[in-house]
């Protein structure tokens, strides 16, 4: 694993929104949130069989924040599927602590339900009795900012609103582990940047592990502590990052952008290796 | 491993911490347009070429008439019509009537989504009943009911049994196929989010596909009142008793017997007014909350 360190002496607040709390030296040795351990999936279709993910080991450590990055065909939705369970592995082994909550790149959120029943709906399977589940979607709005919307259908909310409900409704989901697909893929920049912040502010603030897929490489650096490259058919591990970046980050951040830029080459590499020549 | 000069990243930068001011104006600036027309604007735009279609259709009628095109045995005028229609609704009549066709057809209706609304669940959630029975049911819709009114008489004689055995027949199928495709319509995404957060079979199908089915049930309830209608003006038309009542199907029948074209006309009228009286009372608003509460009304600013 690479590590990409910027050393800076800047005064700066841990709990700054933009500040990534850097991954310890040590190797995480204690009782991992994710263990995909040589994971391959294959799908047998009428042209034969096709190998999605070929032997995929990833740990995640309790309170990680991981982004996979990858081009088309890496086969990021079937690995979250495995880790979610909603499929599984041909071969290998997939483990979480309890069952992770999911994050899409569109809201998802019911259309017939408010703001607060859509989180409400997450809490009831999650097991929170209903006298507590008022309370309880109370203080999650309050945790994306978003107070006093709980009675606010879902169309009644901005595209950045959605997005945020849709985080508390994941959270309800009292997991430890938060897996999110592309979730700001269809967000405007200004309002992609807040929700960075926001997402930053919230992980910190919850101490979830959290799985980050994303093909915006600017964007994985400005969120993870550690980069993973998935390559492209079949899907393996091919390049990962220790992103040691001190002190707020943006996405238009200098330090931000060289680290991309290198993660970038390589992935340029790996998307030409699939040119037929 | 790239190496960094402080200076990219100064001081003055560090000290702005405003995504929250940033999320907050966000949040004014993108909150979606909520204005409304004002009510008389919506009424005027809704009511009054309906309206205008109708003085149409009744400038025509009087102007063929005039015309003397056919014996007035045949086509009397709009007034003699409007004459008629106040007639039996001062005598009283004319309510009676409609509330006996009116009052069946609704619990018709009524039994036949209480029918329809399973069947077409376990059709839509079960594979393999799709392929057996699916079919079946598609086909039945394309059956005029008049045709069930003689195995109706056969097995319950002139009653009011065999009348609602017209109307199912008419009315369940439309019904069941409706919640069959709406709930086919549902997006994977809402059932794939159900599963994500742990809804067993039962709670996927009451919380997820249910709910999310309603416009395209509330279609197929549209057209199941449509053939409930339909079905029972068949029956009534078909079979006149004491048994049955006296309903808007023996007020047309009366009509024919004393050659009584203004009452004929009225009879249809009335029909039709209730038909389209259903529709505006009971599906109108149902459909206009159904979508507003998920912002799909179609006119948008």
């Amino acid at each position: 694993m690479t590590t990409l360190v910027d050393e800076t002496d800047l005064v700066y607040h841990e709990d700054d929104p933009r500040v990534v709390p850097l991954l310890p030296e040590t190797d995480h040795s204690g009782e991992a949130a994710v263990t995909i351990e040589a994971v391959s999936k294959v799908f047998s279709s009428r042209h034969g069989k096709v190998a999605a993910l070929d032997n995929i080991s990833l740990t995640v450590a309790p309170g990680e924040f991981v982004c996979l990055l990858g081009a088309s065909g890496c086969g990021k939705s079937t690995l979250l599927n495995l880790i979610t369970r909603l499929d599984v592995p041909t071969s290998g082994t997939v483990s979480t602590v309890g069952r992770p909550a999911l994050m899409f790149q569109e809201s998802a959120l019911f259309p017939w339900l408010t703001a607060g029943q859509n989180i409400g709906l997450a809490l009831k399977y999650a097991g929170v009795p209903n006298k507590q589940s008022k309370a309880k979607i109370d203080e999650l709005l309050d945790l994306v900012r978003l107070s006093g919307t709980a009675n606010r259908r879902v169309h009644e909310l901005s595209g950045g609103q959605r997005q945020r409900v849709a985080l508390a409704r994941a959270l309800g989901q009292n997991s430890q582990v938060l897996l999110m697909d592309e979730p700001f893929a269809a967000l405007d920049a200004i309002t992609r940047d807040v929700m960075h912040d926001e997402l930053t502010r919230v992980w910190k603030e919850t101490g979830n592990s959290i799985v980050f897929v994303t093909h915006n490489v600017r964007e994985a650096v400005r969120l993870g502590q550690r980069v993973v490259l998935l390559s492209s058919r079949p899907g393996r591990v091919v390049g990962e990052w220790k992103v040691n970046i001190k002190g707020p980050r943006t996405i238009e951040h200098p330090a931000v952008g060289l680290v991309a830029a290198e993660i970038t080459l390589r992935l340029r590499e790996e998307i030409a290796s699939h040119a037929r020549s | 491993m790239p190496a960094l000069d402080d200076s990219v990243i100064t001081q003055a930068e560090v000290e702005r911490e405003d995504t929250a001011a940033v999320g907050a104006g966000l949040d004014v600036l993108e909150e979606p347009d909520r204005v409304r027309d004002p009510w008389w604007r919506r009424l005027g735009s809704s009511i009054v070429p309906p309206i205008l279609a109708l003085v149409v259709v009744l400038v025509i009628w009087e102007i063929v008439y005039l015309l003397k095109l056919k014996p007035e045995v045949m086509l009397p005028s709009p007034a003699a019509v409007w004459d008629e229609l106040v007639r039996l609704m001062q005598g009283g009549q004319a309510w009676e009537t409609i509330w006996t066709s009116l009052s069946r057809g609704l619990i018709g209706f009524a039994m036949a989504i209480v029918i329809g609304a399973p069947i077409g669940l376990a059709i839509a959630r079960f594979p393999w009943l799709r392929a057996s029975f699916g079919p079946l049911l598609s086909g039945l819709q394309s059956m005029p009911s008049v045709a069930w009114v003689p195995l109706a008489i056969l097995w319950f004689q002139i009653s009011p049994a065999m009348i609602y055995m017209v109307v199912l027949l008419g009315a369940v199928p439309s019904i069941a196929n409706g919640l069959t495709a709406g709930i086919d319509q549902v997006p994977p995404l809402y059932s794939r989010v159900g599963q994500v957060l742990g809804l067993n079979w039962w709670a996927q199908t009451r919380h997820v596909l249910l709910p999310a089915a309603l416009p395209g049930f509330l279609a197929g309830l549209r057209q199941g009142w449509a053939f409930s209608w339909r079905s029972l003006m068949a029956a009534e038309l078909i079979v006149t008793s004491s048994k049955l009542g006296f309903g808007l199907g023996q007020l047309m029948n009366q009509g024919r017997d004393l050659s009584d074209a203004p009452l004929l006309y009225a009879g249809l009228i009335l029909i039709f007014v209730v038909g389209v009286g259903v529709e505006l009372i009971m599906f109108r608003p149902l459909e206009r909350a159904i979508l507003d509460a998920r912002g799909l009304s179609t006119k948008k600013r």
